[in-house]
């Protein structure tokens, strides 16, 4: 199953994209823009910080924060109880959280224990590329500098930069509050709230209901 | 004497005028039935536009009450205005859309749409890849999504700046918006549905019937242009949820949208996110072709 990265006719739509930016700025200059130069242009000089939140320099402006994920306590394991859930089992069950832990393997397959059953299909990536081998509730940038496991954010936009730019700017990711940060703040998604890091891809779903009163189906006369 | 006055003319006469009498007073009956539905507050109710603000405030206390009789639910009916410096503008991400269909659902439940037909002014289309034809896109795909060699394209209004449903419409009970939302006055709308016929993206819609929605499911929070329960026989459009928006808050649909596929913003402002998207992404329009100008864009991640 692939997502449609690129249009349908990209050809097509190449030559569109001309004629698609000439519409753009036709429709904005079509607008009232001497209404910009009224603009409070300070209120939005936002700046951004490493977890690409933004942090609005004029105090009567409000934050778009970023949804902290879960802290990491606890996984599912393989063994299931009476309901046939998986048991949650804390990480400090087994593991001396003071203590580094012993070499992280190679790949998920060679995990033993509770971490068995773990699904992980994330290109050919070890776990040492986003775990620190000595920390368990830590993460490692390539850098070797290490973050607690809710800053994954920036750990993902170590590969992901495409996304991570449309992020920044609005166009990638889940979000709740305002538009206008004058009226009111907003609340961003967290990469992992999403996707999960070991298995990224959004999985497929049944949609809500069809509607009920869809038109009737146009049947073109030429195919 | 008045025996003389018994004539065959004069039996005619008084028959005639007996069943004239009753075929008017039968033609007149839909009269007293619709004295049941309004007032004549109501009726003579003038255009949205032509209200000072005590007749507005009158109108929307009687709208308050009157939903609070039909539907047992106390709501608050505001009118809110366009903020000044805004245009808005809509941009979708067709790469990141999965037609989940959640933004359909949402829209569904803000704006009190009558629960039996499952309303909405968000419709998805399941598109095959590589046609750009919506005409052919599928709505009623029920199948785990998203389904391999299809992308999906959610079609709502377009808020056109040059809009065919205004320019058709006899009473002029649609027009734009200075902030370029395309609004109904639901009480001057007669119901004709030229504007429905004259929209090429199915955006419009027509209460059939007067929508039915349980009292604990209505969304109080109303105003008179956009998501107050709409009476029967009017036609109505999305209206980038302009209570919401003109407060500076997202639509419905975009807070549901759980890929984040959906861009709202004012376009003067070129700080915003949708500015950012116009000016870096290829974006287009549906049905350029046709120069109505939507404010509402399309676009695929590259």
């Amino acid at each position: 199953m692939s997502r449609p990265t690129t249009p349908p006719h990209s050809d097509a739509l190449a030559s569109r994209s001309a004629r698609g930016a000439a519409l753009v700025a036709a429709f904005i200059a079509a607008l009232d823009v001497t209404a910009c130069a009224s603009r409070d242009a300070d209120r939005f000089s936002a700046s951004q910080d490493a977890d690409g939140a933004h942090r609005l320099a004029d105090g009567g402006v409000y934050a778009s924060t970023l949804h902290a994920p879960r802290q990491l306590v606890s996984i599912l394991g393989t063994t299931r109880n009476l309901q046939g859930q998986p048991v949650e089992i804390r990480c400090a069950t087994c593991h001396d959280l003071l203590v580094p832990p012993p070499a992280l393997p190679d790949r998920a397959s060679s995990l033993g224990g509770p971490h068995a059953g773990l699904r992980f299909d994330h290109g050919g990536n070890a776990c040492a590329a986003c775990h620190d081998p000595t920390r368990f509730d830590r993460l490692r940038l390539a850098t070797g500098e290490t973050i607690p496991m809710t800053g994954a954010l920036r750990l993902c936009a170590q590969c992901h930069g495409t996304q991570y730019r449309n992020y920044t700017h609005g166009s990638h990711g889940g979000m709740t509050g305002h538009w206008d940060l004058r009226s009111g703040p907003r609340v961003r998604n967290h990469c992992v709230d999403c996707h999960d890091p070991h298995t990224p891809r959004y999985p497929s779903f049944r949609p809500m209901p069809p509607p009920l009163d869809a038109p009737a189906r146009v049947e073109t006369r030429h195919g | 004497m008045a025996e003389e006055n018994v004539t065959r003319r004069n039996a005619l006469k008084v028959l005639g005028a007996t069943l004239g009498a009753g075929a008017f007073a039968r033609a007149l009956a839909p009269l007293a039935e619709i004295t049941q539905f309004t007032n004549l507050r109501e009726f003579m109710q003038k255009h949205y536009r032509e209200l000072n603000s005590d007749e507005m405030r009158e109108v929307l206390h009687r709208l308050e009450q009157d939903t609070e009789h039909r539907y047992g639910c106390e709501v608050t009916i505001r009118d809110i205005r366009p903020q000044r410096h805004t245009q808005f503008a809509y941009a979708l991400n067709l790469s990141v859309c999965i037609g989940c269909r959640r933004c359909v659902e949402a829209c569904h439940q803000e704006n009190n749409h009558d629960r039996t037909t499952h309303q909405s002014y968000i419709r998805v289309l399941e598109m095959e890849q590589g046609s750009m034809d919506m005409e052919r896109g599928n709505t009623n795909y029920d199948h785990d999504v998203p389904a391999p060699g299809h992308f999906y394209m959610p079609v709502q209004c377009q808020q056109c700046e040059n809009p065919p449903c205004v320019s058709v419409c006899p009473v002029e009970a649609t027009w734009q918006e200075t902030d370029g939302i395309v609004v109904v006055d639901y009480n001057w709308c007669i119901g004709c549905r030229y504007c429905e016929a004259a929209c090429p993206y199915h955006a419009r819609r027509f209460n059939w019937r007067r929508p039915e929605i349980p009292a604990d499911e209505i969304n109080p929070n109303q105003s008179y242009l956009s998501n107050r329960i709409r009476p029967q026989g009017v036609v109505e459009k999305c209206h980038f949820c302009l209570h919401r928006t003109r407060e500076g808050r997202l639509p419905a649909c975009l807070e549901a949208c759980p890929t984040g596929a959906r861009v709202f913003g004012n376009v003067l402002d070129a700080d915003s996110e949708i500015r950012w998207v116009l000016e870096n992404k290829r974006v287009f329009v549906l049905k350029e072709e046709l120069g109505t100008r939507p404010r509402f864009f399309y676009f695929f991640d590259r």
